[in-house]
């Protein structure tokens, strides 16, 4: 029995022999059999400060040169330094990758790498594993010193047996400790060597990332060498000792393509789109969009304002846009609280900003470093008055790109705030998309000092559209007093009836002057049938794979996405109306119709079935949760087909 | 009218020249004998002195019954948020060098609701003029009390009387790091109001000037005694500080020699508790201004923008 053979290989690895014992892995290579698979689910979790996720990137970067497409995701505990070996300090990376390309994170691991046993099991908490998930783990704990922590180990090792992972207890520090007198902070490279001989990578890509990364991290040519050999040296004893290995092959592939993250994508997108001031405050898990940003924004001339406060931030944008060129923020739901009176004043003073909000667990301080798409009716509806702004949802990596180019043109054309709203999921999940082909076009116009025209005032609305030119400080005869108080179209305070409605009917009339201009959502499977799943933001890649594998069976299950959600894209209504029911699918709260106490007149929906109820008047239903992690396909599949059945 | 005409203008051409009611906005609202009147004024006449293109010129102002000064100015000016004024005016220098960016703020906007941008903007030291309208009350919302209202001051607030010794604007900004620009001038004394205002603008970094503001609505007796009592006022002078003629000068009963550049000496002026200081505190030309910084990139072509990001996208090639 493969426990029995465990507990031997425990034994034996306490001896401290140099050389590892390959009772538990088995076969040598050469006996070793390569399975072709379409795609795998790999994670690597450790204590905090391991390098899991940099081994993780390194591994997805690998797949992605290999062309395969991949999804990345970012097990990140909220401390820096959390106590070692313990669930909640559990650090890590998923990496799915395939022969196609990856939209999601998927359901259970195929695979996990995990450097100590109480890691793995907050993964096995978080219903990351499946039954047969196989397991790469570290065996050093089996002769720890501490008979607490061996006896532990030991406890685990049998738990995961009986829990159906094919486990295999590897010699992960021991082997790196013969690369490096510090092989704590060595290991995550020999598991990315290991990773790489399990699915057949090619070394010498992987070696090539390696230098990349220690390149960027100013390291020199010693630390890459060392890097080099300890990843060899895992490569080497993974095709030594694993009994099985696989292959994920990938197509060939025409277009040039990149690989980053959703804050990487939106820090390049932002200097695509000509936005040359940045001003933000630390706050997760946005934060990573400035410093990709700070790293490189100088060279197109841009600037990053590091703020005393939220509001600061926003103050700070909105003076460099009302002075010039539209201005950037990017922050997190605390953060989009705090600047909420601020984005009034830019919706009423028509100032354009681009605010980007990296979505994360509320309200208050809530899940810093997870996932939640809990802020879309606060983005509509946070300021008190009527206050019209455009909010966008990217839904995939390549769009985080893609959006800052468009909301740096609409915050301009449509003279107000325009709100990104991305989410943790996007913000740390790594993605491969085609190379955007950037032009002048998309980088904004010089400031114009241009002679204001005579007798323009500074709010000429057009009164078929409400949209105006925006006078700029330099030009001669423009100048004018930007208020928040309500105000005709010269900008001068008025508190008269007439006027005030006048100034807010125009502000209101721009949105749907953009409205007019969108086209109707596409539909992810057939144009009617009996059940529509409508989501938002990052979730299409998950809600998608849902609704292809119950299509499958035959069932009439579609879905959609919506890109915008101020204002909301045509057609809705009409679309809804040739489906059965209709659904949303949303990582924010909403009540069970089944607990205690909720009815028709007590069930609060979630935020975009709010949001489509209302527009649509039809009885959107919705399933939604707030597990602070992505929704796998599988999750959605069966909420899908709980639904299916009462539509049946 | 016969005669030479002052009031001209050439257009299309460097000689423009601009006389008062080019920097005259609307009619100000405020209340007869409001020291903010004093202030517009004394500003109009800096414009005017140092012939500021109003299209280059910006007035930023929170809320409050001072921050309604951007309204009675033809410039470009930014009427915002409660506490907000700062960051708004760093903000609009940030990218703008050639603009001329002043702030009128009050006590409530300055030292209570926007206390942190106070901090920071001092800290930032980038270049403006920031006129701290300081009349000890909130007047807009009709008598509280405010952080600089006097102990024992009795408001709609506090009816019994203030709670707290009030908050010396003054001694706090010279404790901040990198204070480049502290002076203090009154309302109601025009020669040395014009010049603490003119030597405030032709600082390179954030000028901080608290003007001691009467308000004859909710009217605060320290103003009326200052007024009254001339031995309560100090004047500074230094040929490094505010240049004031004999004539102005003579009009101060107290006057001490004081080198701007001593801090030391300044913070313990600022804490004088027998006499209301006039002058400049602090003046150190050489603080590093963090516009500087900010502006760095301003003028990029399209061109070399997008060779820099091909190459950032190359960056993240596969």
């Amino acid at each position: 029995m493969k426990r029995e053979e465990s507990t031997l290989n425990a034994a034996s690895a306490g001896g401290g022999d140099a050389r590892p014992v390959e009772g538990d892995v088995g076969l040598r290579a050469a006996e070793a059999c390569v399975r072709e698979v379409s795609s795998q689910i790999v994670e690597i979790v450790s204590d905090s400060g391991e390098g899991a996720q940099t081994a993780g990137q390194l591994f997805g970067t690998v797949c992605a040169k290999m062309g395969n497409g991949i999804w990345t995701v970012e097990i990140i505990p909220a401390e820096i330094e959390p106590p070692s070996r313990s669930r909640a300090g559990a650090s890590g990376i998923r990496i799915r990758f395939g022969t196609d390309p990856v939209t999601n994170m998927g359901d259970g691991a195929d695979a996990v790498v995990a450097l100590n046993e109480q890691v793995l099991y907050s993964r096995i908490d978080q219903g990351g594993l499946r039954p047969g998930t196989l397991l790469l783990i570290d065996q050093k704990w089996a002769s720890s010193p501490d008979p607490r922590i061996a006896k532990a180990y030991e406890k685990a090792v049998e738990d995961f047996y009986q829990r159906g992972y094919d486990v295999r207890q590897i010699p992960i520090e021991e082997q790196t400790a013969t690369f490096t007198d510090d092989p704590h902070r060595g290991k995550n490279m020999w598991v990315a060597g290991l990773l790489c001989a399990l699915y057949s990578r090619d070394l010498d890509i992987a070696l090539d990332e390696v230098q990349k990364v220690f390149e960027r991290r100013r390291k020199g040519r010693e630390v890459i060498a060392r890097n080099h050999e300890i990843l060899r040296g895992g490569y080497a004893w993974g095709l030594e000792n694993l009994d099985t290995r696989f292959d994920v092959p990938s197509r060939p592939r025409t277009e040039s393509m990149v690989v980053m993250n959703g804050n990487a994508a939106i820090a390049t997108g932002s200097m695509a789109a000509g936005i040359e001031l940045c001003s933000m405050y630390p706050i997760t898990p946005a934060t990573s969009a400035s410093h990709y940003l700070a790293a490189d924004f100088h060279k197109v001339g841009g600037f990053v304002h590091q703020a005393e406060d939220e509001i600061a931030a926003l103050g700070f944008a909105i003076g460099a846009s009302y002075a010039g060129k539209t201005a950037l923020s990017i922050t997190s739901g605390p953060g989009m609280a705090l600047k909420t009176e601020l984005v009034g004043l830019a919706s009423m003073a028509e100032i354009p900003l681009v605010i980007v909000d990296v979505q994360r667990g509320g309200p208050a301080t809530g899940l810093p470093t997870k996932v939640e798409q809990g802020d879309l009716l606060c983005s509509l509806f946070g300021q008190p008055g009527d206050a019209p702004k455009i909010v966008m949802a990217p839904s995939s990596i390549e769009e985080c790109f893609h959006f800052m180019i468009t909301a740096r043109k609409l915050a301009e054309s449509f003279r107000m705030p325009v709100l990104v709203l991305s989410d943790a999921n996007l913000a740390t999940g790594q993605a491969p998309f085609p190379r955007p082909e950037p032009s002048e076009e998309w980088l904004s116009p010089p400031v114009d000092q241009s002679r204001w025209p005579d007798g323009v005032p500074a709010y000429a609305w057009d009164s078929q559209t409400g949209l105006s030119e925006r006078p700029v400080p330099g030009q001669i005869g423009g100048a004018y007093v930007l208020t928040g108080l309500a105000h005709d179209e010269h900008s001068r305070v008025a508190y008269e009836s007439a006027i005030n409605q006048r100034g807010i009917r125009m502000r209101s009339r721009k949105l749907a002057a953009l409205q007019k201009t969108l086209r109707p959502p596409q539909i992810h499977g057939d144009e009617e049938g009996d059940l529509l799943v409508v989501g938002w933001g990052s979730t299409r890649g998950a809600i998608e794979e849902a609704v292809d594998r119950i299509r499958r069976d035959g069932s009439a299950v579609s879905s959609m996405c919506l890109r915008f959600l101020s204002p909301m894209e045509p057609g809705l209504k009409q679309i809804f109306g040739r489906f059965r029911r209709v659904m949303t699918v949303e990582i924010n709260y909403s009540d069970d119709p089944a607990d205690p106490l909720i009815d028709d007149e007590t069930r609060r929906y979630a935020q975009l079935a709010w949001l489509l109820r209302s527009r649509t008047l039809v009885d959107v239903d919705c399933w939604s949760k707030v597990p602070g992690q992505p929704l796998p396909p599988g999750v959605i599949e069966a909420a899908i087909r709980e639904r299916l059945e009462g539509v049946k | 009218m016969y005669g030479l005409k002052t009031d001209w203008e050439e257009e299309g051409s460097d000689c423009r020249y601009f006389t008062l009611q080019h920097y005259e906005g609307i009619t100000p609202r405020w209340c007869p004998g409001c020291g903010d009147l004093a202030v517009l004024t004394a500003v109009q006449r800096l414009c005017r002195d140092e012939q500021l293109p109003p299209e280059k010129t910006v007035f930023v102002s929170g809320i409050g019954c001072s921050s309604r000064f951007p309204h009675y100015m033809k410039t470009y000016g930014f009427h915002g948020l409660h506490g907000r004024a700062l960051p708004v005016a760093c903000g609009i220098r940030s990218r703008r060098p050639d603009l001329h960016v002043f702030v009128a703020t009050g006590d409530g906007d300055c030292i209570s609701i926007g206390a942190g941008h106070w901090v920071h903007a001092i800290h930032y030291n980038m270049k403006l003029v920031v006129m701290l309208l300081d009349n000890n009350v909130y007047g807009l919302t009709k008598n509280q009390t405010s952080p600089t209202s006097a102990r024992g001051r009795k408001t709609n607030t506090h009816p019994r009387g203030g709670f707290f010794d009030p908050i010396n604007p003054v001694q706090t900004t010279l404790g901040i790091a990198n204070a480049s620009f502290v002076a203090q001038t009154v309302d109601w004394n025009p020669p040395h109001l014009l010049a603490t205002l003119k030597a405030a603008h032709e600082h390179p970094g954030l000028a901080f000037v608290r003007i001691l503001q009467r308000c004859p609505h909710f009217a605060t007796p320290d103003f009326e005694a200052l007024q009254r009592d001339r031995s309560k006022l100090l004047l500074l002078t230094h040929p490094d500080g505010i240049e004031l003629d004999d004539a102005a000068k003579a009009t101060f009963e107290k006057q001490e020699s004081h080198d701007p550049s001593d801090l030391n000496r300044a913070r313990e002026l600022a804490g004088l508790e027998d006499a209301v200081v006039l002058g400049l505190f602090y003046r150190n030309p050489d603080v590093d201004r963090y516009d500087l910084h900010t502006a760095e990139g301003v003028g990029t072509t399209r061109t070399d923008k997008l060779t820099a990001v091909q190459a950032e996208l190359d960056r993240y090639r596969i």
